[in-house]
């Protein structure tokens, strides 16, 4: 019987010590298997915001000691003693304000047309997407050429077919315009996101607004839009902060111009942080972008709940 | 889904065909001046298609900057980022989803938020870091993120996956005594296969695409990607369209051709992080 209860005793013992070693060790290979992002995190992120914040009450460029100026670089700013900060955020809001609501509404137009069943369907989906994939420095060009006042393609056809024609980039009142147009033609993850919301509507839906007589814009409006406005809202969301966050396109084909028309809010910071190489003040803009996309995401997400249907509310947290 | 009227398939077809020339024709009018010759170049009426190719376009335009360097350091950076990601993303992933620790999904939250923080406003402090370091200048502060993590985003999209994966399998290869690295290895990698290749493929576009990224690190020109080739080329050829159209479709090419063989991997890819988010 000793034995029997001592292996027995051993079992337990050895279970226990199994447990323990086991729990401790989900939480150490956990952090060892998550240690790559969390490293991660501390060294490319929560570093830097605060050294972002710190520089920003400093006048520093690389190579020298930063020396702490207090609140020096945001007087400069809104004073207007900096010349650029006022026409970058006024370009900036210009560009985002009509950008983000009109891509919104063609995008979800758009993919509204992409689910119809037509013959080639997944031909037209790739060609919307196609733009998406292509280099934005390389589309930048090739939009350059296209849209060149004298020589370009579009205001060839415009002039062929008596219609105005415009000095598109080269002109202070056109230029945002132009940018906007730009931006329509890069809308392939708006649209196949939608399109994918679209495709999740159960079917039986609009069947029974068919039977109660309804016709498409009554589809449009009772069961299409407010079944996709928990995607509307992201895609709203993502647009937003993609929207003040637009370089590329001014960096390649305006630099700016024509007169700081173009001058967009991180293409300013840029300039500001690596070609006049005034860290402190460019840390104070990137201070000052931060905390608008913080409340502009914080802004959506307030308003949101109010106006956003979320089917099966479990799955998402 | 029913079959629309005459009336409605016509109205749809004509603005699928006036989209898809919106969205197709700037690509054909860059392929099309890339193999025009000087002289028609600036003809009105402009001639659609050219009379003859202009091949050599492409050799003056290659011929004028070191593009085949550009196109190597092009192509390190983006295989570094694409090896980094896949492997680093991949183990937070299965972190996050198959490992069951303490303060997990709390820590995932958090980390989360990274998601919102533009590159912008870490951008200055991550140059003085890397200047700190006398790194700037060199691949490294383009590759290194890439092995810490591979971005928030992709391991958010390798979670949502790998938590659809049955924990059944997980438990019988513990039992037989398998443990982390080797489930990793031997059952959620393979089964995950479908989500790294949507990783690996927005990877590769992310970093053979960028222009931010090199333009903060990269300053000379032995280092220059192809981006930075052709806005280098830009300024010195800006009335010279059909150079800088051969030398943008060179750009293009690798992209489209990527896109062409994975085009459903992208767009389900795309979608799949659209509706789960």
């Amino acid at each position: 019987m000793k034995p029997l209860a001592s292996v027995h005793e051993r079992e337990l013992k050895a279970e226990r010590g199994a447990g323990q070693k086991r729990k401790f060790g989900e939480l150490g290979f956990g952090l060892l298997f998550a240690s790559p992002v969390l490293l991660g995190y501390v060294i490319f992120v929560i570093v830097p915001i605060a050294a972002t914040f710190y520089l920003g009450f400093t006048s520093y460029s690389v190579g020298t000691v930063p020396k702490w100026i207090g609140f020096d670089n945001y007087a400069s700013l809104f004073s207007g003693a900096d010349p650029f900060f006022y026409p970058a955020v006024k370009a900036t809001v210009y560009y985002v304000g009509l950008s983000v609501p009109l891509g919104i509404i063609l995008s979800f137009f758009l993919a509204i047309l992409l689910n119809q069943q037509v013959a080639g369907k997944s031909f037209f989906r790739g060609v919307f997407y196609l733009p998406v994939i292509i280099p934005l420095a390389a589309s930048s060009m090739v939009w350059m050429w296209l849209l060149q006042p004298d020589f370009g393609i579009v205001n060839y056809a415009l002039d062929a077919l008596h219609l105005p024609t415009s000095r598109w980039l080269g002109d202070t009142t056109s230029v945002v315009p132009t940018l906007i147009l730009f931006s329509f033609w890069t809308l392939g993850n708006t649209i196949v996101i939608f399109l994918a919301g679209l495709q999740g509507i159960p079917a039986h839906l609009y069947e029974a607004i068919e039977l109660d007589g309804g016709n498409r814009l009554h589809k449009l409006i009772y069961i299409t839009i407010p079944m996709s406005s928990s995607i509307i809202f992201f895609n709203t969301v993502i647009a937003f902060i993609n929207g003040f966050q637009t370089f590329v396109q001014p960096a390649v084909m305006t630099q700016g111009g024509p007169n700081n028309a173009s001058l967009l809010y991180v293409l300013y910071l840029f300039n500001e942080g690596f070609k006049s190489s005034r860290m402190g003040s460019a840390s104070a803009i990137s201070v000052l972008l931060f905390l608008v996309i913080m409340l502009f995401t914080a802004a959506i997400f307030y308003f949101s709940k109010s106006l956003v249907y979320y089917e099966g509310k479990e799955e998402r947290r | 889904m029913k079959k629309h009227s005459l009336g409605n398939r016509i109205v749809i077809y004509a603005l699928l065909i006036a989209g898809s020339l919106f969205f197709l024709f700037p690509i054909f009018w860059m392929l099309r001046t890339s193999l025009i010759n000087m002289g028609d170049l600036y003809q009105m009426p402009p001639k659609l298609l050219p009379d003859d190719l202009s091949w050599e376009n492409f050799e003056q335009a290659l011929g004028a900057y070191p593009f085949g360097r550009f196109f190597l350091n092009s192509t390190i950076i983006t295989a570094s980022a694409m090896l980094g990601v896949l492997f680093s993303s991949s183990v937070c992933a299965y972190s996050f989803s198959r490992i069951h620790w303490k303060g997990r999904d709390k820590v995932f939250g958090f980390i989360l938020t990274g998601l919102m923080i533009p590159f912008f406003v870490v951008m200055i402090p991550q140059y003085v870091f890397w200047n700190a370091l006398h790194l700037t200048d060199t691949f490294v502060p383009l590759i290194a993120p890439a092995w810490f993590g591979g971005g928030i985003f992709n391991i958010f999209l390798l979670r949502q996956f790998f938590l659809g994966i049955p924990t059944e399998l997980d438990e019988a290869a513990k039992v037989d005594g398998a443990g982390h690295f080797r489930i990793y290895l031997q059952i959620i990698l393979p089964i995950g296969k479908q989500a790294m290749i949507v990783v690996g493929l927005l990877t590769f576009l992310a970093n053979w695409n960028d222009y931010l990224g090199p333009l903060a690190f990269i300053t000379s020109e032995s280092n220059y990607t192809l981006m930075q080739g052709l806005t280098l080329f830009q300024g010195s050829y800006s009335a010279q369209w059909h150079l800088m159209m051969a030398a943008t479709s060179v750009i293009v090419i690798p992209s489209l051709i990527v896109f062409l063989v994975a085009q459903r991997h992208f767009i389900e890819g795309i979608a799949m992080t659209g509706i789960k988010g």
